[in-house]
C-alpha cells in the first residue's frame, strides 16, 4: 500500500516542538494576512501579502527536506539521504510568481499615486465618496 | 498533428501574446489576436470531435508533456505534467474559446473599446495570456499546474481591469489582486497539503491515492480540503467572499467584463468540481466534511444578497455585476444539492450563464459606445435611439429570470427539479422566489429605456455592426439552447453522471 510520506515522518516526532517549523510557517502567515487586513497603506498591504507568500514557500521546502540529507545530485558519492527536491522546485515557480504579482501590484500602487495623489486606502474611498 | 492538439491550444496564445506587442501596430495586432482566439476555437471543437469520437472504455485523450511517460517498472506514478481532455474539460473549453473568438472582434476598429489608444498591442497581449492561462487551468491533470496557470490568468486579468478609464479601475484591480492573490496561495497550501499526503501532484494518482480511506481520515487531508475549498471559493467569488467582483466587473472596460464574466468564474467553479469529485471523491467532501451544509447557505444567500444589491444598484454595470454574484450562488446552489439533476443543472448554468452575461456586458458596451453612459436613468429613449441592441438587452434579461424559450430557464428547471428530488421544496420556492428578483432589476433597465421620455428629439444610432454581430451571435445562442436543449443538457447530464459516479 502507498504510505504517504507525510505520516511515515511525522509518526516519531508529533510534539509541538519537533515541529517548530511549521509553527514558523503559521506565525509567518498570520503576520502576512494581519497586515493586508488590517493596514490602510497600499504598499504595506503589498508588503503583507509578500509575507503570506513566503511563509508558504518556507511550508514546502521544510516540507521537501529530510533531517542530515544532501541535495540530490547524481552520481550520489555515498551519500544515501536526500532531501525531496520536488517541493523545492515547485516554489522556483511560487517565487516566480510572487515576484510577478508584487511588480503589478507596486505598479497599480504607482497609478493610484498619480491619479488620487495618495495611497491611503480610508483617503482614497473618501476622494470615491465625493466624485459623483 | 492532431496529437499535439491538447499542447497546441496553451502554446498559441502563451507564443501569440508577445508576438502582440512585437508587432505594435493596432490594425495588425487586432487581426492577429482574433485570429489566434479563432483558431484556438477551431482547436476545442477538434478536440471535442476527438473526445466524443473515443472507443468505449476509454474516456479521456492523455498528453504528456516532454514524453515522461508512467514508469512501467516500479510504481505508475507519473513523473511529468500530464495534459488530459475529457468530456468535462472539452466543453469547459469550448465555452472559453467559443467566448473569447466571440469578444475578439467585438468592437473591432473603433477607439476606446480596447483599452487606452495607443495600449492596444498590450490590451491584446494581456487579453491572450488571459485566454492561455484560463484554458491551461481546464485542461491539465497537475495540480500544481492549475496554480500557474489560475496565477496566469489573474495577473493578465488584473491588468486588463486597471486598463478601464475610469481612476476607479484601479482601484478594482488593485484589491480584486489583494483578494485574488490570497486566494490563489490558499490553494497552493492546499495543494501542498494535498502532496504532503498523497506523495504525487498528478490528478488521477491524487484520486488514486484518496481512495485509500486512511489517508482520507488523516487530519491533514481534511485541512487540505479546506484550504482549496477556501481558495477556490474566493476566485469563483462566492457570496462572503465576493467583495472584489463587483467593482472589477463595474469599471473594467465593458470587452474585459464580457469575458471575465463568462469566463473567469467558470473555469473556477470547474476547479471546484475537480477538487470536490476528481481528487477527494464525493463520498468524503459530503459524508465526511458535509460540504453542502456549508454550501446551501451560502448559494441561498448569495441568490438573495446578489439579486437585492442589484436591485439598488444605478449604474447598469454593477447591477449585471451584482447579478453574476447571484447566479453564482445558483451554480454553487446545483453543487450542494448533491444529486445528478441539480449538479447536472449547476453544470447547464455555468454554460448558459457563460452566454447570456457575456451577451449583456456587451450589450452595455454598445449602449456606452453610443450615450457615453453606465447611468441607467441616462437611458431613457434607449429603444427608440438603439433599437437593435435594446431587443439585445430584452433577450439576455429574459434569460437572466429565466423565461421558458431563454437558455436561463433550463438551468433553473433542471436546479428546481433537483431540489424537489432532494426533498427540499423550500430550496425550490426560493429559486424561484429569487428568480421574482431578477425581473425587478431587469424591468428597472427596461422601464427606462423604452417607457420613459427622453428629454429631446431621438435619432436612430445604432451600434455598429462590429459590436452588434458578437451581441447578437450570443443572443441567438441563448434563443437557439434554450429552445433545442438537447445538446447543452445532454452533455452536462453526462457530466454530472460522470462526476458523481467517482471518474473524474
Amino acid at each position: 500500500m502507498h504510505v504517504p510520506f507525510f505520516m511515515a515522518a511525522g509518526a516519531g516526532q508529533t510534539a509541538a516542538l519537533g515541529l517548530w517549523h511549521y509553527w514558523v510557517v503559521i506565525v509567518l502567515m498570520m503576520i502576512g494576512l494581519y497586515i493586508v487586513i488590517a493596514r490602510d497603506n497600499l504598499v504595506k498591504k503589498v508588503m503583507g501579502l509578500n509575507i503570506f507568500q513566503v511563509s508558504v514557500i518556507m511550508f514546502y521546502v521544510a516540507m521537501g527536506k529530510v533531517e542530515g540529507g544532501s541535495a540530490p545530485i547524481f552520481p550520489m558519492n555515498g551519500e544515501l539521504t536526500y532531501s525531496n527536491p520536488l517541493p523545492h522546485v515547485l516554489m522556483l515557480t511560487a517565487i516566480v510568481v510572487g515576484i510577478a504579482t508584487t511588480a503589478l501590484a507596486l505598479a497599480l500602487v504607482v497609478r493610484i499615486k498619480e491619479e488620487y495623489g495618495t495611497v491611503e486606502e480610508d483617503d482614497i474611498v473618501d476622494l470615491d465618496a465625493e466624485a459623483p | 498533428m492532431n496529437a499535439q492538439l491538447p499542447a497546441l491550444l496553451i502554446v498559441l496564445p502563451l507564443v501569440a501574446a508577445p508576438i502582440c506587442v512585437i508587432l505594435r501596430k493596432a490594425s495588425l495586432v487586432r487581426a492577429f489576436a482574433v485570429l489566434v482566439s479563432w483558431a484556438c476555437l477551431a482547436i476545442t471543437i477538434l478536440l471535442l470531435q476527438q473526445v466524443l469520437g473515443l472507443p468505449d472504455g476509454q474516456i479521456e485523450i492523455e498528453y504528456t508533456l516532454g514524453n515522461w511517460t508512467p514508469g512501467e517498472t516500479k510504481s505508475a506514478l507519473h513523473l511529468g505534467i500530464e495534459l488530459g481532455v475529457d468530456r468535462a474539460n472539452a466543453y469547459i473549453l469550448l465555452i472559453v474559446a467559443g467566448i473569447a473568438a466571440v469578444v475578439m472582434p467585438f468592437g473591432m476598429g473603433h477607439r476606446g473599446l480596447s483599452g487606452p489608444e495607443g495600449k492596444e498591442h498590450l490590451f491584446y497581449a494581456a487579453f491572450l495570456l488571459c485566454l492561455c492561462g484560463l484554458m491551461g487551468i481546464a485542461i491539465t491533470g497537475d495540480a500544481f499546474n492549475v496554480f500557474v496557470f489560475l496565477e496566469i490568468s489573474s495577473l493578465s486579468a488584473y491588468a486588463l481591469i486597471a486598463m478601464g478609464d475610469d481612476r476607479r479601475a484601479l482601484m478594482a484591480s488593485y484589491s480584486y489582486l489583494i483578494m485574488g492573490t490570497v486566494g490563489g496561495t490558499f490553494i497552493l497550501i492546499g495543494i501542498g497539503f494535498v502532496y504532503a499526503v498523497a506523495g504525487t501532484l498528478n490528478m488521477d494518482d491524487i484520486r488514486v491515492a484518496f481512495s485509500n480511506p486512511e489517508v482520507l481520515a488523516s487530519r491533514t487531508t481534511m485541512v487540505a480540503f479546506g484550504f482549496l475549498l477556501v481558495g477556490s471559493a474566493i476566485k469563483l467569488a462566492v457570496f462572503p467572499v465576493h467583495q472584489w467582483l463587483p467593482n472589477a466587473y463595474t469599471f473594467a472596460p465593458s470587452k474585459v467584463s464580457a469575458f471575465l464574466s463568462a469566463t473567469a468564474t467558470k473555469v473556477t467553479y470547474y476547479v471546484l468540481l475537480r477538487v470536490c469529485f476528481g481528487l477527494f471523491g464525493a463520498a468524503f467532501v459530503f459524508d465526511t466534511m458535509h460540504l453542502d451544509m456549508l454550501l446551501m447557505p451560502v448559494a441561498l444567500l448569495a441568490m438573495f444578497v446578489g439579486s437585492l444589491a442589484a436591485i439598488n444598484q444605478t449604474n447598469i454595470k454593477r447591477l449585471l455585476a451584482y447579478s453574476s454574484v447571484a447566479q453564482i450562488g445558483y451554480m454553487v446552489l446545483g453543487l450542494s444539492l448533491y444529486n445528478e439533476l441539480a449538479l447536472t443543472g449547476g453544470i447547464v448554468h455555468l454554460f448558459n450563464h457563460a452566454i447570456m452575461k457575456c451577451g449583456l456586458f456587451l450589450v452595455v458596451g454598445c449602449i456606452v459606445f453610443r450615450l457615453g453612459t453606465t447611468q441607467i436613468h441616462e437611458m431613457k429613449g434607449l429603444a427608440r435611439r438603439m433599437p437593435l441592441t435594446f431587443a439585445a438587452l430584452v433577450i439576455g434579461g429574459l434569460s437572466i429570470i429565466g423565461v421558458p424559450g431563454t437558455v436561463g430557464f433550463v438551468s433553473k428547471w433542471y436546479l428546481v427539479l433537483g431540489a424537489l428530488e432532494a426533498d427540499m421544496g423550500w430550496v425550490a420556492g426560493l429559486t424561484l422566489l429569487s428568480s421574482l428578483l431578477a425581473v425587478v432589476y431587469i424591468w428597472k433597465i427596461i422601464e427606462v429605456a423604452m417607457f420613459q421620455k427622453p428629454d429631446g428629439p431621438v435619432e436612430k444610432t445604432d451600434a455598429p455592426l462590429t459590436m452588434l454581430a458578437p451581441t447578437w451571435l450570443l443572443m441567438a445562442a441563448a434563443i437557439y439552447f434554450g429552445i433545442d436543449t438537447e445538446i447543452a443538457v445532454g452533455v452536462a447530464q453526462d457530466i454530472a453522471a460522470g462526476f458523481l459516479g467517482g471518474t473524474p
